[in-house]
């Protein structure tokens, strides 16, 4: 689904180097997980793969389903089926939670060619998903994550992702700020969406998130590099040890 | 009867006395010392602190060369509207006036002549109070040589806005002067639409007794026009005044709004958002008078600019001795869409009383990056996220409008001009 080979990239304000050639190979209908100290430059790469400015890839490369992201504006890899849950959701004031959702939905399918969703179709489905994750009407009717809990603004990042309906989704760190249940209510909307086919790359600090959202795969990424991979085990390790082990293993 | 003075424009002077000895007892006297007042003041000049950031060329020349104009019928508020007047040419168009419940409508070139003692203490009286301390010499002369306007008189709750929709064909030279009287206990909702003229000079006089109410929403869509208005209102006690101002276009728009607080426990808000493109000259001045105890007060522009437009606003609150437990309120903000578009602007305060709250802030900025981000990553096309972002931006100041359906019509014309750009 989404290859990585050997991506480095820097600020392009400043010469400093963050992501110092990493690889990956996300396999269609997988999680993936990837931990790692603070710095390590864990959201860098969701940034980088979504196509924020102020990076500039330096070497290597990033194909989803064999087509070159990196080429692409973010609303076109977004459209390629490439999807980030933010760690900060930004609050939009003056624009209504359904408004956004449905402009981004006809987005996307205008940008594939594909016909627009009608305005009834789309109430009734974004209802039905809104319900799952327990968003009520208010929530779709406030601002776009204006007064929003930290919850709120996560299950809403999940509300998205269902109705986009993504074949790569990146969360990062969707557990920050979080509480158990509403960790537990996003992990469910995630779970939810898990069709194996769909692919997950699920960022996090701590292995908590992981007991909720099972991983296939599990990353350890420090210094902008992945030093070890492994099975879920590798993030109980983590979760008992913490990282300077696994940093003085690869040293 | 009209001293000939080298600053007032001379054709107009002759119209101005011919207009005047036609008019009925009580509008020659207000129309004559108009003129008066506009003669000794002159006309505004470039080098003249109140119009530092606007120049006043277009308002005062007497050849300017004005472009015809074809103004198209605009959709917006057709659900809302039961009543409404119609002007062509800055002349009435409708001929029967609606009548409706608890107002009554007529027309300044009518009731010149008819003996209508409620707009004899407003028409001249509040532009008169407005002139201290800045003089306005082009309102003083609307008074004095206005052709027509509308003179309401609300006298209970008016259900249904009145809707003023005028049309300009060719190069009309507008002067329109309305008049408006909230009595205790009323309310009424007066909606603008169109362009009175090529060049239009507007003033619109409010009066609010205690307990009223008035609203007022305008839409200035005018290609190539110039527009200068001033509305000149006194807010009694325990009573609400609140403007709204939509700008899409305009080549140069001045709107001053002139409110004095003289009751306690009142409220006034006069808010305006404009989009402006190329050979767009906006201007926003407002002179809030705080007079009695108790009074909120609510400024709050946004303007959002680009290819060189150009945004002003110049906004005071003056908080008198004894205007205690005021709260006045002020945020004029730009949205510069490329940095050849500016943003002038001149918040004041000058408050004599010292139990008071006021704020006020003005902000430049460009479109916030973080957001774009997030809308594009959405999968939204950087123009179209560049447009609810726009949205977002003007939010605020369509929340000032009281009511929710009309805001929703200009949330949803706004929308549509966007998409059209």
């Amino acid at each position: 689904m989404l290859e990585i080979k050997n991506l480095c990239v820097q600020l392009e304000e400043e010469d400093k180097q963050i992501l110092k050639g990493v690889n990956l190979s996300l396999e269609a209908g997988k999680v993936h997980a990837i931990m790692g100290p603070n710095g390590s430059g864990k959201s860098t790469l969701s940034y980088v793969l979504s196509g924020k400015g102020g990076y500039e890839v330096t070497e290597g490369s990033a194909h989803l389903e064999g087509n070159d992201i990196l080429e692409m504006e973010p609303e076109e890899r977004a459209a390629a089926g490439l999807f980030l849950a933010f760690q900060y959701p930004v609050e939009i004031p003056g624009v209504g939670n359904m408004t956004f959702l449905r402009t981004a939905v006809n987005s996307q399918r205008k940008l594939r060619g594909e016909p627009e969703m009608s305005a009834g179709e789309f109430l009734k489905v974004v209802r039905a998903k809104a319900k799952d994750l327990k968003i009520d009407a208010d929530m779709l009717k406030r601002p776009v994550n204006v007064g929003f809990s930290g919850g709120e603004k996560k299950r809403n990042e999940i509300l998205q992702m269902a109705m986009l309906e993504p074949k790569m989704c990146i969360l990062d760190e969707t557990d920050s700020g979080l509480d158990v249940d509403a960790m537990k209510l996003v992990a469910q909307g995630v779970n939810a969406l898990r069709d194996g086919k769909r692919t997950f790359l699920v960022i996090t600090h701590y292995q908590r998130l992981l007991d909720h959202i099972k991983p296939d795969v599990v990353h350890i990424m420090a210094a902008g590099r992945i030093i070890k991979s492994g099975g879920p085990e590798l993030a109980l390790e983590v979760e008992n040890n913490g990282y300077a082990d696994l940093l003085e293993e690869t040293a | 009867m009209v001293a000939s003075s080298p600053k007032v424009i001379s054709d107009r002077a002759l119209h101005d006395a011919e207009l005047i000895s036609n008019s009925g007892a009580w509008a020659k006297n207000a129309r004559q010392l108009a003129s008066a007042r506009a003669q000794e003041q002159g006309l505004p000049q470039r080098r003249d602190e109140y119009w530092k950031y606007t120049r006043p060329d277009v308002f005062v020349q007497k050849n300017v060369a004005l472009i015809p104009q074809a103004c198209p019928e605009i959709g917006i508020f057709a659900d809302q509207m039961k009543t409404e007047i119609v002007f062509e040419n800055a002349k009435l168009a409708t001929h029967h006036l609606p009548e409706i419940d608890n107002c009554k409508i007529e027309s300044l070139s009518n009731a010149s002549t008819l003996d209508l003692h409620w707009v004899q203490d407003i028409y001249g009286k509040l532009e008169l109070a407005g002139q201290k301390p800045v003089e306005r010499s082009l309102a003083a002369l609307n008074t004095a040589m206005a052709t027509e306007g509308l003179l309401v008189h609300a006298t209970g709750q008016v259900s249904s806005p009145i809707r003023i929709h005028s049309v300009s064909i060719g190069i009309t030279d507008a002067v329109i002067h309305h008049v408006v009287k909230v009595e205790a206990g009323a309310s009424v909702t007066l909606i603008e639409t169109g362009q009175y003229g090529a060049r239009s000079n507007v003033v619109i006089e409010v009066d609010v007794a205690d307990t009223g109410s008035f609203h007022h929403i305008r839409v200035q869509d005018g290609k190539e026009s110039h527009m200068l208005t001033h509305i000149f209102a006194s807010i009694g006690a325990d009573a609400k005044f609140k403007s709204f101002t939509l700008t899409t276009d305009g080549k140069m728009t001045r709107n001053e709004c002139i409110l004095d607080l003289v009751g306690d426990n009142s409220s006034v808000t006069v808010a305006g958002a404009c989009l402006g493109d190329s050979n767009f000259h906006h201007d926003d001045t407002v002179f809030i008078t705080h007079d009695a105890v108790n009074c909120e007060s609510r400024q709050v522009f946004k303007k959002v600019l680009r290819n060189g437009a150009v945004g002003v606003f110049q906004g005071k609150i003056l908080v008198k001795a004894g205007a205690q437990k005021t709260d006045g309120y002020q945020i004029s903000q730009s949205l510069l869409l490329d940095e050849d578009s500016q943003f002038l602007a001149k918040p004041e305060l000058e408050i004599y009383a010292d139990d008071v709250a006021c704020s006020h802030g003005s902000t430049s900025g460009a479109i916030d990056e973080e957001a774009l981000f997030y809308l594009r990553s959405r999968g939204v096309p950087e123009p179209k996220a560049v447009d609810l972002l726009t949205l977002s931006f003007i939010a605020q100041a369509i929340g000032e409008i009281e009511d929710p359906d009309l805001a929703q019509a200009i949330l949803s014309y706004l929308t549509d001009i966007l998409e059209a750009r």
